[in-house]
């Protein structure tokens, strides 16, 4: 990130006397509109990082036991619906392309535009939830949720669970290994919870940035809330990419 | 002038408190709860931390007391997990950890850059209401049953086999984490973006260096400890399995995950401390720190290997033999960082004009006591005597060292030594250098024999022990009187002070920094023009410039 050079003389000796030129939005301790963008911008990059921080735990946790139980994680991962999982990513992806829209609609001031990429942002996200919700109900009904009368059945006969069988034909995993499928679900289940958290999170401030563009409060100027906002759904985007790989594709090299 | 003493007050007959300032600017509650002011906000975690500190010391009094016969006599035994449990968290998480930042750094980072707040004064109101929720459900546990995991909530114990409030401490833990995230964030958004004209990173105070490595901390570690508690929670409550062995999963995942962030947060808690005591050294040397950029990057190279030393802590739980011989030599590089700094300060001593007022007096206890609990850590460091000492009083000895002889007589340095500016009066300085000379004394008492203690083998955590301990143990209970004792000084005299200390003036240490050159107490925009920094930090020149400048102006409004 450049790091901005303290601010420059002119706009200090200015920042008293020239206070009637300055728009509402100008919080009083910054000098100049382009600080305090400079400033909002610079924090969410740091907020965003701890939030590699916060989900490199959980990553560091997959990596780990993934490699213990590598055969553990494959069969888990057939239980997964590549399909879903794709058109998920391709739903994700399209909303950071109609996110990325509405931050160029605030600043090039179209409110009709970024209220537009706004709400598809919106219904984007929550068509992800919803495609998630199918995903989780299938492992709700085959008992794969952890702590709540997990079944080893699919990994222990794979040919009771026709489905998946004809697709993958795996081997029966040996009881030992088979238990530990529970972990992999343990992991999606944190993982991509911890995921569809923050996009609940997202959704919910989409919610509340459509009511106020609506009355033209990002498209006068003052457009840092929509390209904060625009970071953090990106990069909520990117970790799905990551999850996606990680979880659905692990025997698909 | 008067060679003893640096103190330079105004005339007291005619000096007031300036009518404006940050504190009579609004009245009522609200406007200090709603308040966006980092320098209120700094004031509303003094008297909170004030608050938390008291009650983790009254639980080390229980502990200490416990600990004077070699029976359990006084509670039961797992009462006595509860307190030694609740002492450590209640100290780190809600005291050590927002210490020096959350109070002198919130109020003196924006005055040493020469701004007018924090830049997002929102989100640092919001850290201190983080606090107060985890600090009061940490209380309300406590009220409710404690917990007995100890302050490291080691899998699978945390997870299996106690049945005390875990949730709730952890949750408590979790909240504060993110209290102590927005608040390093803060430090760090600010240090980039609102410095004054002219005041480079060069020409920073070294406390706001100190403070930006521990802000780095802050925001990349804490995150880890708390993803390791929601995995603690979910462990609990459902059994998702990842630190449970009979279902695949490893318990020693946890303590990396926990180790990963509680290492670099004892240095998230030292690294102000050692802000504090440049600004101290310098002032009451009247000399600049000596190796000023030495000094600077010591603390980024602190944080930095902060993060690479922390499977130290493991060296007994199995890992492997290399990981142990690399974490050992990682564990020493950290030691030259923080070797650089006290050779540092020993410079700037070296033929310096030094006075000895109360901060002063608390820096010197910090210098000798950091360098030996800095030194015993090299021991523990070391994976042959550490298989021998972990585990027992020489970890309690030298994690107090450095946290209670170190951080502590830091922040009381800090407080000393801000006093003046924050409420505008001194505090009486007899009695507090008397204080201070209790503390140290109470400390090396206290915690001296713990040492010989741990070499004997005596572990820790456990609520009797064979009676040849009894006489050290005496000992440190006796000191640990005298320790409460100098710890309730200040906060009588303090108080006592916010009525009837002498004015202080604008700058009663005659220090350099920017902080020093406005009112006492500041005004609530800091400054009434943007200051330019056009010298060095630590400049006493300047500083007599300054002075000779404005008795010049003076003197014909005299005549």
């Amino acid at each position: 990130m450049p790091d901005s050079h303290a601010i420059d003389q002119s706009a200090a000796a200015g920042a008293h006397s020239a206070h009637e030129e300055h728009p509402a939005y100008l919080r009083h301790h910054f000098n100049s509109t382009e600080q305090q963008a400079d400033t909002a911008n610079f924090a969410m990059w740091l907020f965003l990082l701890t939030e590699v921080m916060f989900f490199g735990g959980l990553f560091t946790a997959y990596l780990i036991y993934r490699n213990w139980f590598y055969q553990a994680f494959v069969a888990g991962s057939h239980q997964l619906n590549v399909i879903w999982g794709t058109t998920n990513t391709f739903v994700l992806i399209l909303s950071s392309f109609t996110m990325a829209m509405g931050v160029w609609c605030a600043e090039t001031g179209r409110r009709r535009g970024l209220v537009l990429c706004l709400s598809l942002t919106f219904i984007l996200g929550l068509g992800f939830l919803g495609i998630k919700t199918i995903e989780y109900s299938e492992k709700i009904e085959k008992h794969h949720v952890p702590g709540f009368h997990y079944s080893l059945q699919s990994f222990v006969d794979p040919a009771s669970d026709p489905e998946v069988y004809k697709e993958y034909h795996d081997k029966a995993l040996p009881l030992d290994m088979a238990r530990h499928t529970e972990l992999y679900f343990s992991l999606y289940f944190l993982m991509t919870g911890m995921h569809a958290l923050h996009m609940i999170i997202g959704i919910g401030i989409l919610g509340f940035m459509i009511y106020r563009a609506r009355a033209g409060a990002y498209t006068s100027g003052h457009v840092t809330f929509v390209e904060n906002f625009g970071l953090y759904w990106h990069f909520v985007d990117i970790v799905w990419i990551y999850l996606f790989a990680l979880l659905y594709l692990i025997s698909r090299h | 002038m008067n060679p003893n003493t640096i103190v330079s007050l105004p005339d007291q007959s005619t000096a007031r408190i300036p009518k404006d300032n940050y504190i009579t600017r609004e009245n009522g509650i609200l406007s200090w709860l709603l308040t966006g002011d980092h320098k209120r906000i700094a004031i509303l975690y003094l008297i909170s931390l004030s608050f938390f500190f008291f009650i983790g010391g009254a639980l080390a009094g229980l502990i200490r007391l416990e600990l004077l016969t070699p029976q359990a006599d006084l509670m039961a035994t797992d009462t006595y997990n509860k307190v030694f449990t609740m002492h450590g968290v209640i100290m780190i998480f809600f005291f050590l950890v927002p210490s020096v930042p959350a109070t002198l750094g919130n109020f003196f980072i924006p005055m040493m850059i020469g701004a007018k707040d924090l830049a997002l004064p929102k989100i640092n109101l919001l850290s201190w209401y983080l606090y107060m929720a985890g600090g009061l459900l940490a209380i309300y546990t406590m009220a409710t049953g404690g917990v007995d995991t100890g302050w490291t909530f080691t899998t699978p114990l945390s997870t299996h086999y106690v049945n005390t409030n875990v949730l709730t401490t952890g949750l408590a833990a979790f909240i504060a984490g993110f209290s102590s995230i927005f608040t390093g964030l803060n430090f760090i958004v600010t240090i980039h973006k609102m410095r004054a004209p002219g005041m480079t990173w060069f020409r920073l105070p070294l406390f706001v260096w100190a403070h930006y490595a521990a802000s780095i901390l802050m925001v990349l570690a804490t995150p880890v400890v708390a993803i390791a508690i929601v995995l603690i929670a979910l462990e609990r409550t459902i059994g998702i399995g990842i630190f449970d062995p009979t279902k695949g999963g490893d318990p020693l995942l946890f303590q990396h995950l926990f180790w990963f962030y509680s290492h670099p947060a004892v240095y998230i808690m030292i690294l102000p401390g050692m802000g504090v005591i440049s600004e101290v050294i310098s002032t009451f040397s009247r000399k600049r720190v000596f190796g000023y950029t030495a000094v600077a990057f010591s603390s980024v190279a602190i944080a930095v290997f902060g993060f690479f030393v922390w499977a130290h802590h493991m060296f007994i739980m199995g890992i492997s033999n290399y990981a142990v011989l690399i974490f050992s030599l990682l564990t020493m590089l950290v030691a030259v960082p923080s070797a650089i700094k006290i050779f540092n300060w020993t410079f700037t001593l070296y033929k310096g004009s030094i006075t000895f007022e109360t901060p002063m007096l608390y820096a010197f206890g910090f210098l000798g006591l950091f360098t030996i609990g800095g030194m015993t850590g090299v021991f523990l460091g070391t994976s042959g005597t550490d298989i021998h000492l972990t585990e027992t009083y020489f970890i309690v000895a030298h994690f107090h060292f450095v946290m209670v002889g170190g951080m502590l007589m830091a922040f009381l340095s800090g407080i000393h030594f801000w006093w003046p500016k924050m409420t505008g009066r001194m505090y009486p300085e007899k009695i507090s250098q008397m204080a201070a000379v209790i503390t140290f004394v109470g400390f090396n008492l206290t915690f001296f024999p713990q040492f010989i203690l741990g070499t004997l083998g005596m572990p820790r955590r456990y609520a009797s022990y064979p009676p040849e301990f009894q006489v050290l143990n005496v000992f440190s209970t006796a000191g640990a009187t005298i320790l409460g004792v100098g710890y309730m000084l200040p906060v009588l005299y303090l108080l006592w002070s916010l009525k009837y200390g002498e004015i202080a003036g604008n700058n009663p240490w005659q220090a350099t920094g920017l902080e020093w050159q406005t009112q006492s107490p500041p005004l609530t925009e800091n400054f009434t023009t943007m200051p330019v920094m056009d010298h060095e930090a630590y400049d006493y020149e300047w500083l007599e410039k300054q002075n000779q400048a404005q008795q010049q102006e003076e003197v014909p409004h005299a005549g």
